[in-house]
C-alpha cells in the first residue's frame, strides 16, 4: 500500500488469509494462520521496545490495519495489537492467542457477566471486557465462557457469558483515557477503510472484463457514475481512518476514534450495496469473492456501535462545547496531523 | 487510479493568519445577520474586498513584484475558511483571487501580468469566467461565441450566459473559439481577457429564485479587441480552461457553502436547548462529514503546493463536499421540524430558506455532479 510497514502486512495477509482461507475460518479452522500473524511480530508493534515490542505509535499501524481490512481478516488481528498495548499499560503479562474486544458487559443475576455480539468472539482465545462497575476491565478466557452465536452467516461474532467464579478469579485493570470502545472504533475504522477499498478494486476490475451489449458494463455511464460514487466513499473513509489512527503513543483519541468509526460505518452500506449492483447477481453467489468482503464489512459496520452511536457521541460533546463554533470545532477536536 | 490524500498539517506560520482575520472579520461582519452570511461568495461587495486588500489579503500567492505575499497554498486555505465560515461577502473578488490570477501568472505574457495582478491585488479589478453559453453547458466545447483576426486583433461576435458576476466585473476571461467550427471541439478554442465596458457588449443580469441577480447573460455585438486580448496560446484553451477548473474545485469553498446555516442552527439548538439525541446525533453526522472534507481538501492543497495538478481528486472532493452541502439543510429542517414546540428564531427560518432554495445550484457551478462523476470514472481507468 503505502509504506514498507503495509507491503509487509500485505504480503503476510496475502499469504495467511487468502479467500479459501477466510471461508474456512468462518468454519473455525484457521490456526495456522493464526499462528502465522503470531509469528510475525506485528501484534507487538505497539508495545514499547524493552518490553519486546517494535516501539511503534498509533499513525504507523494504520497501514497494517488497512491491510487486514482488504484481505477480509475476520480473525481479531488489530483489536489484538491494540488489547496488548492496553494490557501492558495496565501492568498485564501479554499472552498470546487472538485477543477480542467487549467494550460493554452487563452482570447477570448469578454474579458472572455476559458481553453481547462480541465481534470476532470466535475466532479468539481471550475476551478483553469492559466492566467499569466492577472496578475494571478483565481479561477472560473465552474457554469459560458460555457461548451463542450472535451473527448472521459465517459470522464470528457471539453472546459470552462468565460465571461468577470467573469474574472473582480475574484481576480488574485499568487505563486511564484509553476506553476499550475507543480502542474497538479505531480498529474497525481501519478495517473497513481497507475493506472499501478490496471491494472498489474488485468491482473496477469486473466491470473491467464483464461485457454486455458488446461493451464491457465499465463503458456504460450509468455505471461508471456508480463507480464513481463508490470511488468517493473509500477516499473518504480512508481519510477518516487516517484520522482515527493520528497519536504519538499506541493510544487513540476519543473524538477521532468516534469519527473514524462513524464516517466508516456510515459508508459501509451504500458502497457494499453499489459493488453488488454492478457485480450483478455472480457478487452473491458463494463462489464470488467479493461476498466474502461486503459480509465482513456489514458486519464491522455494526461491531462497538454503528455511526448513529459515534455520531451522538460526538454531537452531544460539540453541543456542550458552548464557545466553540462547528469551525472551531472540527479544526480542533476532529483533525490532527504531524507537521 | 487515483492519488492518496495524505493527512497534511498546515504549517504554523500560516495557522497564525487565522487570529488577524478573525480580528478584522468581528469588527466588519458586526451585526450582519446569518441569512446575509449565508450568500457568501455570492455576496458582492466592493468595499469589503477593497478593505482586504489593505490587509494584503488579495493575490496573497501571487509573487510580490505583481502585489501579491508570495505566501503558499496553505495560507490561503486559511484565509478562505475564515471568511467562508465568517459568510463574509467575497464574491466581488473571489473569482480574480481564486483563478483568474494564478491562470495570468501561469499563462500571460509580462505586459499582462504587470497590467492585471497589481490590480487584482487592490481589488480594483473583477473578474467573471466566461464558459456557458445558451446552448452549451456540459458539453463546453461546443460553444459558438467566435474571436475572428481582424487588423492584428480580433473581431467578437456571440454570447455568455450564467456568468456569475458579469454585470459588476470589470473583466471576463472567456473560453472562445478563433479557429474552425463546433465540430472541431477540443481543437481550435483559446481564451480572451475582454474588458466589459468595450462598445459592443451588453450586460443583462438574470434575477434568481432568492430574489438576488448574481448571474447575468453577456451579449458580444462586433466588439473590437486589441491583440493582447489573447492569454495564453491561441488553441489551448481547453487546456488552459481545465487547469484553471482545477483551482476552482480544489478550494474549501466546496464544503462551506452552508456553514452559516450550521452555525446559526447549532447557536440555536444551544440556546433553546435543542438538544435531543436525534438532534445531537445529527450534528454529530454534519461534523464528521466535516472533518473527513476538511482533511481531504487540506491533502489537496498539499498537493498543488508540491506543484501538482491533482484533477480527479478535486473532482472527488468538489462532489462529495456539494453532496454534503446540499444535504444539511434537509437535516436541519429534519431536527426543527421534529420540535414544532421549540420555535425557531425568524433569522434561523430565513438562513435555511435561503440555502434550502439557491443549495441546487451547489452541484451545477464548477461542473455538474455527472460531469465530476466522469472525471472520476476517467481516474478509475474506465474511461
Amino acid at each position: 500500500m503505502d509504506s514498507l510497514f503495509g507491503d509487509s502486512a500485505h504480503r503476510l495477509f496475502a499469504q495467511a488469509y487468502p479467500a479459501d482461507v477466510l471461508r474456512a475460518a468462518e468454519r473455525g479452522q484457521a490456526d495456522a494462520a493464526w499462528q502465522a500473524v503470531e509469528d510475525s511480530g506485528f501484534l507487538d508493534a505497539l508495545l514499547p521496545e524493552d518490553a519486546g515490542g517494535a516501539g511503534l505509535c498509533l499513525a504507523d499501524v494504520a497501514p497494517l490495519a488497512q491491510a487486514a481490512g482488504w484481505h477480509g481478516v475476520g480473525a481479531p488481528v488489530i483489536q489484538t495489537m491494540l488489547a496488548r498495548a492496553w494490557l501492558q499499560a495496565a501492568g498485564h503479562a501479554p499472552r498470546p492467542g487472538p485477543i477480542a474486544l467487549a467494550p460493554w458487559s452487563a452482570r447477570t443475576d448469578a454474579g458472572g457477566i455476559e458481553a453481547r455480539s462480541v465481534g470476532a468472539a470466535r475466532a479468539a482465545q481471550w475476551i478483553l471486557v469492559a466492566a467499569p462497575d466492577t472496578g475494571g476491565a478483565r481479561l477472560l478466557a473465552r474457554a469459560d465462557a458460555r457461548e451463542t452465536a450472535s451473527g448472521g452467516y459465517g459470522s464470528l461474532d457471539a453472546d459470552l457469558c462468565w460465571p461468577a467464579a470467573a469474574l472473582a478469579a480475574a484481576t480488574p485493570l485499568n487505563v486511564p483515557g484509553a476506553a476499550l470502545a475507543d480502542l474497538a472504533a479505531t480498529a474497525y475504522a481501519g478495517l473497513i477503510a481497507g475493506g472499501l477499498e478490496r471491494i472498489l478494486q474488485l468491482t473496477v476490475e469486473y466491470a473491467s472484463q464483464r461485457t454486455q451489449f458488446g461493451k464491457p458494463i465499465g463503458r456504460f455511464q450509468a455505471v461508471q457514475q456508480q463507480l464513481s460514487v463508490l470511488a468517493e466513499h473509500v477516499w473518504a473513509v480512508r481519510a477518516a481512518a487516517q484520522l482515527a489512527f493520528q497519536g504519538r503513543g499506541w493510544m487513540p483519541q476519543p473524538l477521532l476514534a468516534a469519527q473514524g468509526k462513524a464516517r466508516a460505518s456510515g459508508a459501509v452500506a451504500r458502497a457494499a450495496d453499489i459493488a453488488h449492483a454492478v457485480h450483478g447477481a455472480i457478487g452473491i453467489t458463494a463462489e464470488c469473492d467479493l461476498q466474502c468482503y461486503t459480509r465482513r464489512l456489514r458486519e464491522w459496520r455494526h461491531a462497538a456501535g454503528g455511526e448513529q452511536y459515534w455520531n451522538l457521541r460526538i454531537g452531544s460533546h460539540a453541543l456542550a462545547a458552548r464557545d466553540l463554533s462547528a469551525l472551531d470545532y472540527v479544526r480542533t477536536h476532529l483533525y490532527a496531523a504531524a507537521e | 487510479m487515483i492519488d492518496t490524500l495524505e493527512l497534511t498539517a498546515i504549517p504554523a506560520a500560516d495557522e497564525a493568519l487565522r487570529n488577524d482575520i478573525r480580528e478584522f472579520l468581528a469588527s466588519a461582519m458586526e451585526g450582519v445577520a446569518a441569512d446575509q452570511r449565508a450568500r457568501s461568495w455570492m455576496g458582492f461587495d466592493a468595499g469589503f474586498s477593497r478593505a482586504l486588500a489593505a490587509r494584503g489579503w488579495l493575490g496573497m500567492t501571487l509573487p510580490r513584484e505583481y502585489g501579491g505575499a508570495d505566501r503558499g497554498h496553505f495560507a490561503r486555505f486559511v484565509l478562505s475558511e475564515e471568511l467562508l465560515c465568517a459568510g463574509a461577502p467575497v464574491s466581488a473578488h473571489w473569482i480574480a483571487d481564486r483563478q483568474s490570477a494564478p491562470l495570468i501568472l501561469k499563462y500571460g505574457t509580462e505586459a499582462q501580468r504587470q497590467f492585471y495582478l497589481p490590480r487584482i491585488c487592490r481589488a480594483e479589478a473583477f473578474f467573471c469566467i466566461g464558459m456557458s453559453e445558451p446552448n452549451s453547458g456540459s458539453d463546453l466545447a461546443s460553444i459558438r461565441t467566435r474571436a475572428e483576426p481582424r487588423d492584428g486583433g480580433w473581431l467578437l461576435n456571440g454570447s455568455k450566459i450564467w456568468t456569475t458576476n458579469a454585470h459588476r466585473s470589470h473583466y471576463m476571461i472567456a473560453l472562445v473559439r478563433t479557429s474552425g467550427t463546433a465540430a472541431d471541439r477540443h481543437q481550435g478554442l483559446s481564451q480572451m481577457i475582454i474588458d466589459l465596458t468595450l462598445p459592443g457588449v451588453t450586460v443583462r443580469p438574470i434575477e434568481d429564485l432568492a430574489g438576488d441577480a448574481h448571474f447575468s447573460e453577456v451579449f458580444f455585438d462586433n466588439v473590437a479587441l486589441d491583440a493582447q486580448a489573447l492569454i495564453g496560446t491561441e488553441g489551448d484553451g481547453w487546456q488552459q480552461v481545465n487547469a484553471e477548473l482545477a483551482f476552482e474545485r480544489s478550494g474549501p469553498e466546496r464544503i462551506y457553502s452552508s456553514m452559516a446555516l450550521v452555525e446559526c442552527w447549532l447557536a440555536h439548538c444551544r440556546a433553546a436547548g435543542l438538544d435531543d439525541a436525534a438532534t445531537a446525533a445529527t450534528l454529530g453526522d454534519i461534523l464528521t462529514q466535516l472533518a473527513t472534507l476538511r482533511a481531504m481538501s487540506l491533502a489537496v492543497a498539499g498537493q498543488l503546493a508540491r506543484g501538482r495538478s491533482p484533477a480527479t481528486e478535486a473532482a472527488l472532493v468538489k462532489d462529495l463536499g456539494t453532496e454534503l452541502e446540499q444535504r444539511i439543510p434537509d437535516l436541519i429542517a429534519q431536527t426543527l421540524d421534529r420540535r414544532p414546540d421549540i420555535p425557531a428564531t425568524p433569522e434561523l427560518l430565513r438562513t435555511l430558506a435561503y440555502v434550502e432554495q439557491v443549495s441546487p445550484t451547489y452541484s451545477l457551478r464548477g461542473g455538474t455532479r455527472e460531469i465530476l462523476r466522469g472525471i472520476i470514472a476517467r481516474g478509475l481507468g474506465l474511461r
